[in-house]
């Protein structure tokens, strides 16, 4: 089972939370102006990377938010957090795949260096993102 | 103790280089890249072809899968696909000369609302104007054929009733794959493992070879069979598939006797169990929410589907976990599958079977091959055309096919 720092809340298990899928998806500017193709992009093709994946969940059984998350779809290993609305985080060259700590406590929030462009907004206060720790699978 | 051993048996297929070039290549070594090839050679003459496979013959899908075969789909294209695929497995052991123990001991699908009745009720309907075997079961009709169900008043979801379909069932997956490896590699086909497919060589849109781990390989055509991983094909000939890949889970219980007669399935409480040949419960249930290329998913998927296996069947109560796996399936937003061209020219594809295309195998094979040789597709395969998310003929057998495996 993933363990999930939720920016509000937490690490807490995957359980409490729901999938949303591909994030940085947006709704069509020009609705009427779409093609039948352009539709069926929006409607059904989402990128199905193997690897780093950009992706949103909902700690649904919990503060209810919606966040953003960077996981590498092949090891399940959580990458980065980040609110909804800011932009995918780059990772340094030196540090991949690491933007933060998650304490190991269940209800502590989280602690740690914070990748260069992970933007801390509507999300919550001073934490702005957190990562579960490597290998979160339980 | 060694010179008892009985002979090693003749190996099943050959283990060749590569040649430089091939009529047509595919790509994908399970269970539909397999009866791709065999159905290429023998429907349509085509034997200088090769199944290149990135690690073992049928180590993916082909190997992980729960074996239920059963064509009561709802809509009128997939009862065609499935129910061709399903006459197939009849006949396909005497025609391969192999037995793969394809056991036709029914499949049953569980009723546990007033809506899964209706929904039911109106698929049976459906499948009988299609010609597939359908029957609707009351609960005491339930329990006479599967006797060890608890269809008891006093469970969260009470049994009201299941489909059932008796020519639906199991047979064994390895041995399905083994034998049409056999009569491809018979037929002069040339089947390539640890073979990995990183990339395609293309004249303009047309695709004139592929570039492998073994080298690059000049083909007429290239036919995808990648199951969870079409998209990452695809995205290296230069195209995009609405594929999402998933984990999908399954688990099986060490060997009792013989208890379980059936297949059942039962969407709504969210497992499927079977008795193995050999006597494991073999048990499944949807896939893991998140996307996932990894062969693995949460364990809470696991123990969601054993509490509700053990609610169904209280007899399977003291019965342990034996082992449990998963695969990586491609599903569709429809929950169909995708077969037949592709954008780029002299590549065709095969995907999207998702958690569900064991049973389709014969079909897969069948139609795909035809779509191959002749550049166009089987009128059963037509309407599975990559197309239909532009044009809006979705098929979409999402309930409507009760628990989609
Ligand atoms: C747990 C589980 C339970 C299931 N239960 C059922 C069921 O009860 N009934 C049912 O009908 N279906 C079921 N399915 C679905 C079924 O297994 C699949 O739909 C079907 O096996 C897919 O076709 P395949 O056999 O060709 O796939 P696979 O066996 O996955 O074949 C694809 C092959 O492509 C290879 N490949 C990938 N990339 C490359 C590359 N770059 N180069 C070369 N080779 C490559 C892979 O290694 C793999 O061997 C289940 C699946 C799972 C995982």
């Amino acid at each position: 089972m993933l363990l999930i720092s939720c920016p509000n809340c937490g690490s807490r298990d995957e359980t409490e939370f729901h999938y949303g899928g591909q994030a940085h998806v947006p709704y069509p500017e020009n609705p009427d102006e779409l093609t039948d193709r352009q539709w069926a992009e929006f409607l059904f093709y989402r990128d199905n990377t193997k690897g780093s994946f950009a992706e949103r969940w909902l700690h649904s059984t919990g503060c209810r938010q919606w966040f953003n998350m960077l996981r590498d779809t092949v090891t399940y290993d959580i990458q980065a957090i980040y609110p909804m609305g800011a932009p995918r985080p780059v990772p340094d060259a030196g540090e991949p795949a690491d933007f933060g700590t998650a304490s190991l406590a269940p209800d502590s929030t989280t602690t740690g260096t914070t990748g260069p462009s992970v933007a801390s907004t509507d999300l919550g206060p001073a934490e702005p993102a957190a990562t579960a720790p490597k290998g979160a699978m339980k | 103790m060694a010179e008892k051993l009985p002979e090693h048996p003749d190996f099943l297929w050959h283990n060749p280089d590569p040649k430089p070039s091939y009529d047509a290549i595919i790509v994908g070594g399970g269970g539909h890249g397999l009866a791709t090839a065999y159905f290429l050679a023998k429907n349509h003459g085509m034997t200088n072809i090769a199944v290149l496979e990135k690690g073992w013959l049928a180590g993916g899908n082909m190997a992980r899968n729960t074996t239920i075969i059963r064509s009561n789909y709802l809509w009128d294209e997939s009862a065609a696909m499935y129910e061709h695929a399903l006459k197939l497995w009849e006949t396909l052991p005497e025609e391969l000369e192999y037995d793969f123990l394809f056991s036709q001991r029914g499949v049953m699908n569980l009723a546990h609302t007033l809506g899964d009745v209706r929904e039911s009720m109106r698929r049976v309907g459906a499948n009988q104007l299609n010609g597939v075997d359908a029957e609707w079961l009351d609960p005491k009709q339930v329990k006479e054929l599967c006797p060890i169900l608890n269809i008891s008043d006093n469970i969260r979801y009470p049994v009201m009733g299941a489909t059932y379909q008796p020519r639906a069932g199991i047979a064994k997956h390895d041995h399905v794959a083994w034998a049409f490896a056999r009569k491809c590699d018979e037929l002069g086909v040339d089947i390539i493992q640890n073979c990995e497919v990183t990339g395609f060589v293309k004249d303009g849109n047309r695709v004139t070879g592929v570039k492998t781990t073994r080298g690059t390989i000049n083909t007429e055509k290239v036919g995808l069979c990648a199951a969870g991983h079409s998209s990452v094909l695809a995205e290296m000939a230069g195209f995009r598939l609405p594929i999402q890949s998933h984990p999908l889970q399954a688990l099986v219980s060490e060997l009792h006797e013989p208890v379980h007669p059936t297949v059942v399935m039962s969407n709504h409480v969210h497992v499927y169990v079977s008795q193995a040949h050999k006597g494991e419960l073999v048990m499944g249930a949807g896939v893991d929410s998140y996307n996932g290329y990894g062969q693995r998913g949460s364990f809470h998927v696991i123990e969601h589907q054993m509490a509700a296996a053990v609610e169904l069947f209280p007899i399977f109560a003291r019965a342990h976990v034996l082992r449990t796996w998963g695969g990586v399936v491609d599903t569709t937003l429809d929950a169909s599958p995708i077969v037949g061209t592709t954008p780029v020219e002299n590549m065709f594809v095969n995907c999207g079977w998702g958690t569900g295309g064991f049973k389709g195998t014969p079909s897969a094979g069948y139609t795909f091959a035809h779509t191959i040789a002749t550049g166009t597709p089987h009128e059963l395969n037509a309407p599975f055309a990559l197309e239909r998310f532009e044009t809006g003929a979705l098929i979409d057998e999402h309930g409507a096919a009760a628990v989609a495996h």
